[in-house]
Parts: structure tokens; sequence; C-alpha cells
């Protein structure tokens, strides 16, 4: 379980979160929605450690994240796959060595095997056969599923995906969304989905939590999403141009 | 009053009252050098919290060895050509200078050694250093500074990998040891250009030439350009990835990391010169 406690961040005088209270049960797939640049990548990345709160703290597992020892962090991590919202593929890699990394970091496996589950991650993923391909040769869309394939190559406790289907063809998107409830169907992953996609939300979504002005505003289940009352809310369901939320972010 | 007025420019008259005189003209400048320390303080301790780190992760060369020969062939392997350059015309250079000192004075039967001696302590691993900064030390904050941009950096974190073991300590050693084997090269090459001029210009025999070479020949000499040579390697690697770790703000925080990379090292490496100089001779 990963609890979050009132949750700081200021990047300067910009304020981002301001006192996000959040529990992700285990075996839970969350959705966090909410328009861009809100703060959800900063959230998630907070989750790992990889920034760290002003204010607030993340108990993952029951352990406060930003007081472990690096070797306690890393043992923590491990048990995340990240996939990162730009993919942040290593480009001096081919898509292989990228995937494979960890394993070599990691484990104490032959390189065959590495391989044979290199190759099974691809293909979950729907790229067979491109483990020799360089990054800068493949597309925006491609380069989210090799990111994909290595973040679940270790086989994480833990998933946040960081807007898994922006930028896929409708197909390509429905297939990425089938990954993500196999994966906490059969291996009991606990996932959080940062999307747009609100026909994703409605197939993946245990839980939908919408941040906005640095907190969150909504939690519960797609239903209740849909029939919200709260006037962002609605306007971020129904897609409207009009309503509380302004084209430009305001100051707080 | 006029004479005064002209030297501000147009200024409103209002930014010379006493007031506004201390508030401004004072304070300003003092808050921004008072930062500033600050600044170079935070980075400087920063700059060893790294160094530290990346010491730490010595002990655990051998599981990290094959990193660590990817980074000494792509620093010394690559830089050989370049330094190879340098070498033979610091050498020839070298050569004509110290002739052109001695004519008339002492007999050029001693160019060999006053032109190796120079090249031993200085000009080898100094020319070494300050190309291996341009080429080796920008490369790295290019390099660690696109990474961080793209967040590969924290993709690595995320993957519960070390940048500081993964990206800097194969970086940061390869540069302690590879220099001072470019060094080696650069002098090498460096006493054979010189030579060639000697040959060129005043028709030198290579047993007069190479022969006070070799009768002023002291290890200590290269030794002690190779101890400059070691700490030199180790500041352009520190600096290239400490820059580059730092780096914020796109294609444009790039470019502006590989030229502090640079600037930074090479003024780095001019004034550990005179220290160590001023230490070993
Ligand atoms: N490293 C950073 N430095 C400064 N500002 C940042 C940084 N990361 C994110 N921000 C700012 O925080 C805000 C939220 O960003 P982000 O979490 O990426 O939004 P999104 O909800 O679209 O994922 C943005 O306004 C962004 O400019
Ligand atoms: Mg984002």
């Amino acid at each position: 379980m990963i609890s979050i406690k009132n949750l700081h961040k200021n990047f300067d005088s910009k304020v981002v979160l301001r006192g996000v209270d959040l529990d992700i049960y285990d075996g839970e797939r969350l959705v966090v929605v909410g328009r861009s640049g809100c703060g959800k990548s900063v959230l998630l990345k907070h989750i790992l450690n990889l920034m760290q709160p002003d204010e607030g703290y993340i108990l993952v597992d029951n352990i406060a994240i930003k007081k472990v020892q690096q070797k306690d962090l890393f043992f923590l991590r491990k048990q995340f796959g990240f996939l990162f919202q730009g993919a942040a593929l290593f480009d001096s890699m081919t898509v292989e060595e990228n995937i494979a990394l960890p394993l070599y970091e990691h484990t104490d496996m032959q390189s065959e095997q590495i391989n044979a589950k290199v190759a099974e991650k691809l293909d979950m993923v729907g790229l067979p056969g491109i483990q020799k391909l360089k990054p800068a040769e493949l597309s925006g869309g491609m380069k989210k599923r090799v990111g994909l394939a290595r973040a679940i190559i270790m086989d994480p406790k833990y998933i946040l995906y960081d807007e898994p289907t922006t930028g896929l063809d409708p197909i390509m998107a429905a297939n990425i969304d089938k990954l993500i409830i196999e994966l906490s169907n059969k291996l009991n992953v606990t996932s959080i989905v940062v999307t747009h996609d609100l026909q994703s939300v409605s197939k993946i979504a245990d839980r939908v939590v919408m941040l906005h002005r640095g907190q969150i505003i909504f939690s519960g289940n797609v239903e209740d999403l849909k029939k919200s009352k709260n006037e962002v809310v609605y306007q971020f369901v129904h897609a409207e141009a009009e309503g509380p939320i302004q084209p430009k972010p305001r100051k707080y | 009053m006029r004479k005064h007025f002209k030297l501000f420019g147009d200024a409103p008259f209002f930014l010379f009252t006493k007031k506004y005189f201390i508030s401004i003209w004072m304070i300003k400048p003092i808050t921004f050098i008072g930062q500033r320390t600050i600044l170079f303080f935070e980075n400087t301790g920063a700059v060893f919290i790294m160094l530290g780190r990346t010491l730490r992760y010595l002990a655990h060369l051998w599981s990290n060895r094959q990193l660590v020969a990817d980074q000494m062939m792509e620093l010394g392997v690559r830089s050989i050509p370049l330094v190879l350059f340098v070498g033979v015309f610091a050498g020839a250079v070298a050569s004509v200078q110290t002739a052109y000192q001695l004519e008339g004075y002492i007999s050029y039967n001693y160019l060999g050694a006053a032109t190796s001696v120079a090249i031993f302590i200085e000009l080898g691993p100094v020319l070494t250093a300050l190309v291996a900064a341009g080429r080796v030390g920008a490369s790295m904050a290019a390099e660690i500074g696109t990474m961080k941009v793209t967040e590969q950096i924290d993709a690595l974190e995320s993957l519960a990998i070390d940048p500081i073991r993964y990206l800097a300590m194969p970086r940061i050693l390869s540069g302690f040891v590879m220099i001072p084997v470019l060094t080696i090269f650069a002098d090498l090459i460096g006493v054979l250009g010189a030579y060639a001029v000697a040959y060129i210009n005043l028709n030198l025999p290579p047993e007069i030439f190479f022969g006070s070479v070799k009768e002023f020949f002291s290890l200590l000499n290269v030794f002690s350009g190779l101890i400059k040579a070691f700490f030199f390697g180790g500041i352009t690697a520190i600096i290239g990835c400490y820059v580059g770790f730092s780096t914020t703000g796109g294609a444009e925080g790039v470019g502006q990391a590989t030229i502090k990379a640079f600037v930074l090292s090479s003024a780095l490496i001019l004034l550990n010169d005179y220290l160590l100089s001023m230490i070993l001779f």
C-alpha cells in the first residue's frame, strides 16, 4: 500500500502540489486525471523519490520513502515499474539493451534467459522483433511501448503509468489498456495510471481521482465521476471549453 | 555634476539620492556577491560529495569493469589522434622557441635537453589536458546533460541504478587514468616533433639531439608531469560529470553546460598547474 500524506511541492515561486492526500490499496487500479500541467507527473515522481517533497511524506508499505538510506531506497524502487511520459529510453542503447538493463544489473540471469524475457515483454506490448533498433528509429508510440516493456521487465509489484496511451492509435491504445488490466489481474499488480483518455478511464479504473490546483478534488469510481456535480469535474468529463477551468493556469 | 551625470547615461536623477544609492547601487551588488559566494560553496561541496560517492564505488570496480573499460576506450583511444597532433606541433614549437632563445648563448647541443624537459614537465600534461577538457569534458557534460533533461537519469534512478555508479564513476576513473596515458604519448611524439624541427632548421644530427635528451633525462621530471596529468584528468572528468548532472532546461541548457564544463575545467587545469608546479618543484 502507498500512502501519500499532505504532499506539498513548489518550484521556486510556482506552487504545484499543495496538500495531496491519497491512499493506493494493493491490487487496485487507480486512475489519476487532471488537466495538463496540474502536477500529475510530479506526483508520480514523488512516489519513487525522484523528487523530494517540500512538506508531507509518502509511505510505501509503511516505509517513509524520503527517509530511507540509498540501499533501502533502491530495494523499494526494484518493486516499482515506472513508465515515463516521454518514455525516457536510453538513446545510446538498443531496444534490447534498454529493456534488459535492470536484469543485467540486478539479477544473475544468463543472457539466453534474459533474451527470452526481453522477447516475451516485447510481445506483450505488441512489438516483437525490434530488439536491435535504436530509440531514434522508433515512433513516439513505439518508444512508449518499449518504455512499458522496460518498466515491467522486473515483474514489479507496483506499476506507475504516465500517460500510457497518449500518442497511440485507438487500437493500440485499447491493447495497452487490456495489458494494464491483465497485468493487474494476473499478477495482482497495483497500478497508478495517469491519463487524459476518458475511454481508457472507463475501461481500466477501479477508482478515479482528479487532481486540480494541487489537491485531490474528486475520488470515486467511473460512475461517480460521470455523475459528479462538481463544476470542475463536470467540465473535464464533458470536455467543455466553458467552465471553472481556465485555459491559462491561475496563480495561487 | 554634469560630468558625473553623463557617466551614468540618461539615468533619472532620483537614482543618485542617498536613500536609493544605498538600496540599489550598494545592496544589490552585495547580495549578488553574497548569493554567488553561497552558490560557489554549495557547488564545491556538491562536487566533493559526488567525488566521495564515486570513490566508494571503486570498491565494486570488478563488477563494473565493462562500464569502466568502455569509458577508457572512449576517452583514451578516441583521443589519441588529437593528442598526437597536438603533441607533434607543441614539440615543434618548443623546439623553434628554444633554439631561438639559445641562439648565440648556448650550444645547440643542449637543445634536446631543454626542449624535452619543457615537454615532459609542462607542455605534455597541460596541452593534453586542455585538449581533453575540450573533447572529453565537454562531451561528458553534453551526454550526461542530455540524459538529465530527457529524464534518462530519472529512468536510471527508477530502475534502482545509481547514476553515480553507472555514469560518473567510470568516467571519472578513466579521466584519472587515461589522461596520464595520453600524456605519455604526447611526450614521446612531442620529442620527435621537436627533433624533426631541429633537423630541418638546424640540421642537428640525431646523436647530438637525443644524446642530450638522454643525458638530462630524469624520471622525476616525467613523473611530476604525469602527476599533473593525473590531477588534470580527474578535474576534467569530475567537472564534466558534475556540470552534466546539474543541467536544466532542454537543448539550450545542454549547450550551456558544454561551454561551462570546458571553461571551468580549463581554468581549473591552469590554476592547478600553477599550484602543482609550486608543490612539485
Ligand atoms: N523539474 C521541474 N522544474 C520546474 N518546474 C517543473 C518541473 N517539473 C514540473 N514542473 C512544473 O510543474 C507543473 C506540473 O508539471 P507536470 O507534473 O509535468 O504536469 P502534468 O500534470 O501535465 O503531468 C508544470 O507547471 C511544470 O512546469
Ligand atoms: Mg505529465
